[in-house]
């Protein structure tokens, strides 16, 4: 892979999300134009369209965006920490976790307000992540991908089955629950997004940082001693980066699968092992496909909406499968 | 002089003690071989030496300077190691690998200098891994695999080299082949080499300096043809054996007793 192949596929990546998120912006249930659209940025007039377009759709593309390079991002991070290529948010309850947390403030304690709920995402992702670690590293050979993806499964189930139990409990706090556990961009303020971002930046900024940590580690923790690598301090570093991002992603649109597991295969397949490339390849790509799901979900049952969560999955797994099927005839 | 340096070194994985308080030095420009049976400790030795493992007490020094005052950098651009079996991520090709051991002499603000360029270059035609640079890793043969990561410790560019097993799994042309390029770099550039080896009659023809661990310790060291006969091969492996003299190096050859068929004369 070529650096200026690697340019041109980021700059693809980027045009495509620019025009997925403009398509996110015109296309849905209220006809709106491209003109209209413009015409909302210069002459707002307070018309039902102006009022979509500028309330609900722009918001509704901006998180798209966000939360699924989010997504992905936290997902690479995760597969070469944890040298496992089933990784991500989702599958090892990280989600799960962020989603017991918020649920529980909600419900429970009653605490509501955009950054109570972040930084309990955040509170959620990290307790997952941690238990996780110790449940993963429990008996003789320690730490193994295997036990840790069936440690992160059980967890992830721990979690949502205690979230469920808290919402039979309290009835009247189920709709504003349920409702953001359905794992959506949809209706989500932006006001929430704001609140968050400056997370995720620092997130995404810093997992740009030790891209070249994540290189050297993914050879294995003895070659990357053997090369200076600080093992501690790098992994200490991304799992911190994995809970801003995850738990940043969550906070705003509750969990949403796939993303997390199925980009940074596709990144992987076209750009490479680089994690320099890999990880804004990943980000940009990720946030193309809960761009395009998060369209198509708009149109499968029109009027109505499929969870975004569903058609990430529809959209995505058949990649996915194609390119695990690629990668098995090179063999 | 000394390459690395033990001090009173206690060595432990978890409560069981594997060595205790060891006082050992690695010889400069050498190459020293650890011998010695299955669970004798000389894979915890090297780790230790390699600084893969933490010694619970004591103190190693490297190029004479303590291992904890240095930086984990510095220390990856003195020694170079190899750990037994390593495994690249699915899909790496030789020159991305090789590259990797260019990261000790980097920093945030020089990520990649003409220094790297060319010890990437000298590292891949010593191993003759020129031709394989753009194929995956996990593609290649056994002693090809073998070579990469030789290059790779090698673009380390560092006085001082450890291996762990570099033949093990590997065929006898290729075990050759190894040790021969270790040899050479040994030769030609001086670099101290350690590894561990299981062919007792391979460590004696490279070893200028062979270490025999037995039971927690350092059984006995010394050059190959002062310390190896049939009693030390008893004592620390348990065998029965023969020792003569190579007919092609003069280095001792053990010839192990056992049962076996007797070859059909005349």
């Amino acid at each position: 892979m070529t650096i200026g192949k690697s340019v041109t596929l980021l700059l693809i990546g980027t045009a495509v999300v620019v025009v997925l998120m403009a398509a996110s912006v015109v296309y849905g249930y209220t006809d709106t134009t491209w003109k209209g659209v413009y015409d909302s940025f210069t002459a707002f007039n307070g018309s039902n369209e102006h009022l979509v377009i500028q309330t609900v759709r722009i918001p509704r593309a901006l998180i798209a965006a966000c939360v699924g390079a989010s997504l992905a991002m936290a997902g690479v991070i995760m597969q070469t920490l944890m040298k496992n290529p089933l990784a991500s948010p989702d599958i090892l309850g990280i989600n799960s976790g962020a989603g017991f947390f918020v649920v529980l403030g909600l419900v429970m304690f009653g605490i509501s307000g955009n950054q109570s709920i972040t930084w309990l995402a955040f509170i959620g992702a990290g307790v997952a992540q941690l238990l996780v670690f110790v449940l993963g590293s429990a008996g003789r050979e320690g730490l193994t991908p295997m036990k840790m993806t069936l440690a992160g499964a059980a967890i992830g189930a721990m979690f949502s089955s205690m979230t469920q139990g808290f919402l039979v409990f309290n009835e009247a706090m189920l709709d504003q629950a349920l409702f953001w556990l359905a794992g959506s961009v949809e209706g989500r303020s932006l006001d929430l997004l704001l609140s968050v971002l400056p997370y995720l930046t620092v997130g995404v900024f810093g997992a740009l940082l030790i891209a070249g940590k994540l290189n050297v580690l993914s050879m294995g923790e003895d070659i990357a001693r053997g090369l200076g690598l600080h093992i501690g301090f790098t992994k200490i570093v991304a799992s911190i980066l994995i809970v801003l991002l995850a738990g940043g992603a969550v906070a705003v649109a509750g969990p949403i699968g796939f993303i997390g597991i199925i980009i940074p295969h596709i990144a992987r397949s076209w750009i490479g092992l680089d994690h320099r490339w890999l990880l804004p390849f990943s980000g940009l790509l990720g946030a193309a496909l809960l761009l395009v799901s998060d369209i198509a979900a708009r149109y499968m049952i029109m009027p109505q909406e499929v969870p975004v969560g569903v058609m990430t999955a529809v959209i995505g797994v058949p990649f996915f499968i194609h390119i695990a099927r690629k990668g098995e005839k090179s063999r | 002089m000394s390459a690395i340096i033990m001090d009173s070194v206690t060595l432990r994985y978890g409560k069981e003690s594997i060595i205790e308080e060891l006082d050992w030095t690695v010889p400069e420009g050498k190459i020293t071989v650890l011998i010695g049976g299955n669970g004798c400790g000389k894979s915890t030795l090297f780790r230790s030496a390699a600084r893969l493992l933490k010694p619970s007490s004591g103190h190693v020094l490297l190029d004479n300077i303590l291992l904890e005052k240095m930086s984990t950098k510095e220390a990856a651009r003195k020694m170079a190691i190899l750990p037994q079996s390593p495994a690249a991520p699915e899909g790496l090709t030789v020159l991305q690998l090789v590259k990797q051991g260019r990261y000790p002499h980097q920093t945030w603000l020089k990520q990649w200098s003409e220094d790297d360029e060319q010890a990437v270059q000298k590292a891949l035609r010593a191993t003759s891994m020129l031709e394989l640079s753009g194929h995956p890793v996990d593609e290649l043969s056994g002693g090809q695999r073998q070579r990469a990561w030789i290059a790779m410790t090698l673009a380390q560019n560092t006085d001082i080299l450890l291996l762990d097993e570099p033949t093990t799994y590997l065929d006898m042309t290729h075990q050759i082949e190894i040790l021969d390029l270790l040899f050479e770099l040994n030769e030609q550039e001086g670099r101290t080499i350690v590894m561990v080896l299981h062919d007792l009659n391979l460590a004696c023809r490279y070893a200028h300096h062979i270490v025999a661990v037995k039971d927690k310790t350092v059984y006995a060291e010394g050059a190959p043809e002062h310390i190896v006969d049939a009693d030390l091969v008893k004592h620390v492996f348990g065998l029965d054996c023969l020792i003569d003299r190579d007919p092609l190096y003069g280095t001792p050859l053990c010839i192990p007793f056992g049962k076996g068929r007797r070859a059909v004369t005349g």
